[in-house]
Order: C-alpha cells, then sequence, then structure tokens
C-alpha cells in the first residue's frame, strides 16, 4: 500500500500522491459536485414520482429498475423517466460545452448560444417544418446538421494565420444574426400551423421527448464527456492565452480545434434532442464557477449545474404553472436572477465575480 | 546546469507579405544574459519570437542544441526554453499560486499531474522571486511589480535552461522595472540560466547585460560587450538620435545621455 500524503496548500488545494499517480484536490470543488449530483437526483427521483397520476417514490425506483405493476412501469418508463433523463443529459451537455467555449476563447459571452450554433440548428429545424422536409429528415437530424454546418462556418470564416477566441466570437456573433433573420423569415412567410410548431420547437421543450431522442444523446456523450473532462487539462495552459500556452508546450491550434469539435458535438446532439433551451450554456458554466470559487468554469460542475438547471427548470414548467409551459420558458426567468445574484454578492465581496 | 546552444542562421521572419527579418545570423552566447534593443518596428521583438517558436521562420532556422526548433516536439522544447511573452493576462481570480503551478504543465502528464518535484519547484520560484507571501492572492489585485514577478515566478517554475523575456520592464515605474531587473540577474547569477530580453532602456541594457544585441531595420548593427556596442555612433545609427555616452557613475557601464533638438545649453558641432 503505497503512501498517502495530503498536504494543505494556501491556493485551498490538497496534493495526493500514489506513486506513480499525483494529482490536486480542491475540495470545495468536490463538495459543490456532489451537491449538484445529490441535487439533480432528487430533482429527477420527484420529477418520476409525481404528476397526475401520482406514484410513490419507492414505487418509482422501482419502476426504473423494472419492477412494478404494468401501469406504473408504462408511465414511469416510458413517459416520465425518458423526459427527465433527456432533460438532465441536454442539460449536462450545455452546461459542459459552455464551460468548453468560455474557457477556449477566455470569455464569458462565448457560449454556443451567443456564437450561432444553436440558431444554426434553429434555421435548419424551421426551413424544415416550412419547407415540409421533415417527412424525409428528422427534426434531430436537421437540427444536428444546422449546428454542423454553422460551426463550420464560424470556424473557417474566423481562420486567419490560426483562430483566435476574440475572432471566434465576433464571427460566430454576426452568423448569429444572419441565422436568426433567416429563421425569422421562414416564420414568416410559413403557414400559420408551420410557424406554431417552428416557435414550439424554438423555445426549447422536453414535453413528449421519448427513447428515441435520449439514446443518440447519451450515446454521444458517453464519448464527448471523458474527452471533454480529459481535455480539460489541456485548456489550464490556453486560459493564459496563446503565447504563454505555446511557450509552456501546448500545442494551441491542435487543441483549440478539438476543443471545438467537442464542445459542437455536445451542444448539435443536445440542441437536436430538447431544442435551444435558453441561457442554459451561458449560464450553467458561470453559475458553477462561483459555487465552486474558481478563476474558470470547472467542466464537471458546469455539466451537473447545467443538468440541475434544466431538470429543475422542467419540473417547475410542468407542475408550477395552470397550464404547461415549455422548459426555455422556464430557464430564462429562473436562471438569470440566479446569475445575477451571483455577480453582485461577488461584486460587494470585492472579488470582482 | 548544463550550457544550451542557441543560435539561429540566414534567418527570414515575416508576418504575410511584409518582411520584417531578412538573412539574420545570431548566437546566443550560453549562460550569460542578452539584451537586444533597438528602435521601434526594428524586428526585436519578431526576432525573439522566432527563437522562442512563436513565429516560424520563412527561411533559415533556429536551433537548440544543433536541431531546428521546428523538429523538436513543443513540450519538450518546453521544458528546455521558456518564453514570457509582452504583456501577458491572467483570468480574473487566478491566484498566483495558480498561476505559478501551470508553468509546470511542460512536465505533467495525465497520471502525474502534481509530483513532488512540481511542488517543490513551484515553491522555489515563488521564494526566488520573493512572493511566497502573496500566493493565495489573485494576479489581477496585484500591482505591477508584484504581477510581473509572478509571471516570472511562473516562467522560472518552468525550470528551463534558457529563457526568453519580452519587454519585462514594460508599464513598470523606475523602482519596480530595476527591480526585476536585479531578480533576472539573480536568475542567472545564482542558477545559470542562459537570459535574452527584449530592452526598451539603453542604460539598464548596459547594466544588466552581457551581451547586447542592437537591431536596426530587421539587421543587426553591432552586437558584444555593452561598452563596445553602445558608443554614440552607434545609437546614432540604430535609433537616429544624437547622443554623448559617458560613464555610469554607479555601475561602470555606458550611460547614454539623449540630445533632442531643445534643451541642449552646450553647443554641439554639426
Amino acid at each position: 500500500m503505497a503512501a498517502k500524503t495530503l498536504t494543505p496548500k494556501p491556493g485551498a488545494h490538497f496534493r495526493i500522491a500514489l506513486p506513480p499517480l499525483s494529482g490536486r484536490l480542491r475540495p470545495r470543488l468536490i463538495t459543490v459536485c456532489a451537491a449538484l449530483a445529490a441535487a439533480t437526483f432528487l430533482v429527477v427521483a420527484w420529477a418520476v414520482s409525481m404528476g397526475d397520476f401520482p406514484i410513490t417514490f419507492t414505487e418509482a425506483l422501482r419502476a426504473v429498475v423494472g419492477v412494478g405493476d404494468p401501469g406504473t412501469l408504462l408511465i414511469v418508463q416510458e413517459l416520465r423517466l425518458p423526459r427527465a433523463v433527456v432533460g438532465l443529459l441536454v442539460g449536462f451537455a450545455f452546461g459542459l460545452s459552455g464551460a468548453i467555449f468560455q474557457t477556449m476563447t477566455r470569455n464569458a459571452l462565448a457560449s454556443p448560444d451567443m456564437i450561432g450554433f444553436t440558431q444554426g440548428a434553429g434555421t435548419a429545424v424551421v426551413a424544415g417544418i416550412v419547407f415540409g422536409w421533415t417527412s424525409t429528415l428528422s427534426t434531430q437530424a436537421l437540427g444536428l446538421l444546422g449546428t454542423f454546418v454553422m460551426a463550420a462556418l464560424v470556424y473557417v470564416l474566423a481562420w486567419r494565420r490560426g483562430t483566435t477566441g476574440y475572432r471566434i466570437i465576433l464571427v460566430g456573433i454576426g452568423l448569429q444574426w444572419m441565422a436568426t433573420s433567416a429563421t425569422d423569415y421562414l416564420v414568416a412567410r410559413g403557414m400559420q400551423f408551420q410557424a406554431h410548431a417552428a416557435l414550439g420547437w424554438l423555445t426549447g421543450n422536453l414535453n413528449g421527448r421519448d427513447w428515441s431522442q435520449a439514446l443518440p444523446l447519451a450515446l454521444t456523450m458517453a464519448v464527448l464527456v471523458p474527452a471533454a473532462l480529459a481535455l480539460g487539462r489541456l485548456t489550464r495552459t490556453l486560459q493564459l492565452g496563446d503565447d504563454v500556452a505555446v511557450g509552456l508546450g501546448t500545442r494551441v491550434q491542435v487543441v483549440r480545434l478539438a476543443l471545438l469539435v467537442t464542445g459542437v458535438g455536445l451542444v448539435a446532439f443536445g440542441t437536436a434532442a430538447g431544442g435551444p433551451i435558453a441561457f442554459v450554456a451561458l449560464a450553467a458554466p458561470q453559475i458553477a464557477q462561483r459555487l465552486a470559487g474558481t478563476a474558470w468554469p470547472p467542466p464537471l460542475a458546469a455539466g451537473l449545474t447545467g443538468a440541475l438547471f434544466v431538470t429543475g427548470s422542467d419540473l417547475a414548467a410542468a407542475r408550477l404553472f395552470p397550464m404547461e409551459l415549455p422548459v426555455g420558458i422556464v430557464t430564462g426567468v429562473l436562471g438569470a436572477p440566479i446569475l445575477l445574484w451571483l455577480l453582485i454578492r461577488a461584486n460587494r465581496a470585492g472579488s470582482g465575480g | 546546469m548544463m550550457t544550451p546552444e542557441l543560435q539561429a542562421g540566414g534567418l527570414q521572419l515575416a508576418y504575410d507579405q511584409r518582411v520584417v527579418v531578412d538573412d539574420l545570423d545570431v548566437k546566443v552566447p550560453p549562460g550569460r544574459i542578452t539584451a537586444i534593443v533597438g528602435a521601434n518596428a526594428c524586428g526585436k521583438s519578431t526576432l525573439l519570437r522566432a527563437l522562442a517558436r512563436l513565429l516560424a521562420p520563412r527561411r533559415g532556422a533556429v536551433e537548440l542544441d544543433g536541431r531546428a526548433l521546428h523538429s523538436i516536439p513543443t513540450r519538450e522544447l518546453a521544458r528546455r526554453l521558456g518564453i514570457l511573452p509582452q504583456g501577458p493576462t491572467a483570468p480574473e481570480g487566478l491566484t498566483v499560486l495558480d498561476l505559478v503551478t501551470r508553468g509546470r504543465s511542460p512536465h505533467q502528464t495525465w497520471w502525474r499531474q502534481w509530483s513532488q518535484a512540481d511542488e517543490s519547484a513551484v515553491h522555489g520560484a515563488l521564494a526566488a522571486t520573493g512572493i511566497t507571501d502573496l500566493a493565495g492572492r489573485a494576479v489581477d489585485e496585484l500591482s505591477g511589480g508584484q504581477r510581473q514577478r509572478a509571471w516570472i515566478a511562473m516562467a522560472v517554475a518552468q525550470g528551463t535552461p534558457v529563457l526568453l523575456l519580452d519587454e519585462p520592464t514594460t508599464y513598470l515605474d523606475l523602482a519596480h522595472q530595476i527591480d526585476v531587473l536585479d531578480l533576472i540577474h539573480d536568475l542567472n547569477r545564482n542558477e545559470g540560466r542562459t537570459i535574452v530580453m527584449v530592452l526598451h532602456d539603453l542604460n539598464q541594457a548596459c547594466r544588466y547585460a552581457d551581451h547586447v544585441i542592437a537591431m536596426k531595420g530587421g539587421r543587426i548593427v553591432a552586437e558584444g560587450d555593452p561598452a563596445d556596442v553602445i558608443t554614440a555612433e552607434n545609437v546614432a545609427e540604430v535609433f537616429d538620435l544624437r547622443c554623448q555616452v559617458t560613464t555610469d557613475p554607479v555601475s561602470g557601464t555606458p550611460l547614454v545621455i539623449p540630445m533632442g533638438r531643445h534643451h541642449t545649453s552646450q553647443r554641439q558641432p554639426r
């Protein structure tokens, strides 16, 4: 058994050494992640057990693993669980993707819903609805296509002897408005029922999600989440600027492209499954950063914050209001005050937020 | 510490179509402090960037111990050659300890993220730069001089035999400029690191450098011992500035007294 040494450090972390393994532990970050995971679990369990047909907490958990009467099994496994799982995965994907882009560009505004990626998905899906392509191409496929095309455009147009975070943001904002205008035009020229369907998708909605939305997203995330967490180590130098990062031995363009592909994959499959749920990718990493007290958006905590954010908002959207609302309306209403409160509190404390 | 050979031959450096440095040969004296001086836009920072592989030469090559920089894997190179660019910025709220810790990146792997060697190098760098007490503070809250010390500490923790610094004293007041230059002197004399820095102030270059490279229009006009390089003739050529060169009463090195069009009480021959 190797000796374990824990040395308290002024930067609020511990050194852990189990030769040849070594690393640093940040107690506050670990606590925040554990609390977020526990809260998300409770929200999902609550969402699965509550509804028009009440099921007890224990019954619901038993039904999740396939034990119970057929009626309960149907409601839990086919109706409530897929919706909760899609919410959980979409939230995690958006939060993690936001953290990747904000870290890569060193800018909190550079979340995928600010630099055009989700708007690209929106334009593609609305075009599909208005032009009647949805019989041959699923909404999911259109959403994926729209995001990937948009991401490729941003990357190519931002390229000038390599990319910089700043150029990606400016080009992305330009393309975001072009996509938004195109979507508005399509909605305006579409029939009334088409426009209604388009707007329903554009708000971000988890109502009626089934396993066919959850499965592709889950498979993609099984690959992309570990990749994103592994790349997180390399972003520690990227945060200091490109020149410093190169000097510290980071292959900046390769790492940035890998981050871009991972982040785009997460947001593309997330948007395809749940629609462009507003504000999550922007706010979740910033909320996680303030909860964990780090100087950068911590990837795992950002994903967990996103998951809690979306599942919690969907629960509120379905239960708190007289009529069921799309989750995309609630995320903005709930998320903005939380972020503002954290920012104001940080400024008063003098740590600059 | 070994004595690394950093040199370049037939170097052509360009940004897009604009050639900044053409057919330049340079050899950095190992284990010494070299200062590159020259007027604005003379190519001195461009040369430093090429020596640090931040800019790929269009022609010619930079070599470290006989190997072309572009043929050395960037992580391996980062264990042998460090670069502190001009005016680096840290994320808001990043602590000094976190910043200095990142200097160890080229020595870390997926499984060995924080070894005993990393820890001692970071503590050593904090002590050498005199900022151990500031370890828990945010970099953006420090004064300019303290902040520059923190960045130098990051480069020191990297533990490279060669350290390149692009205008390390810019934006600092005079006291902090001297403070940082003294620190660089200590790193050279105590740890034997080869140091190359771009400096604006000729008098500071004369005091602190063992070897001065004077550049103009992308060429090296003169190089060598400060006493041989910093003469009235060379300053007139490199900076288009008339001056008198006397002896620094404190250090005994050359002291440049510039002469403009005004405030020259003694008449000078034209």
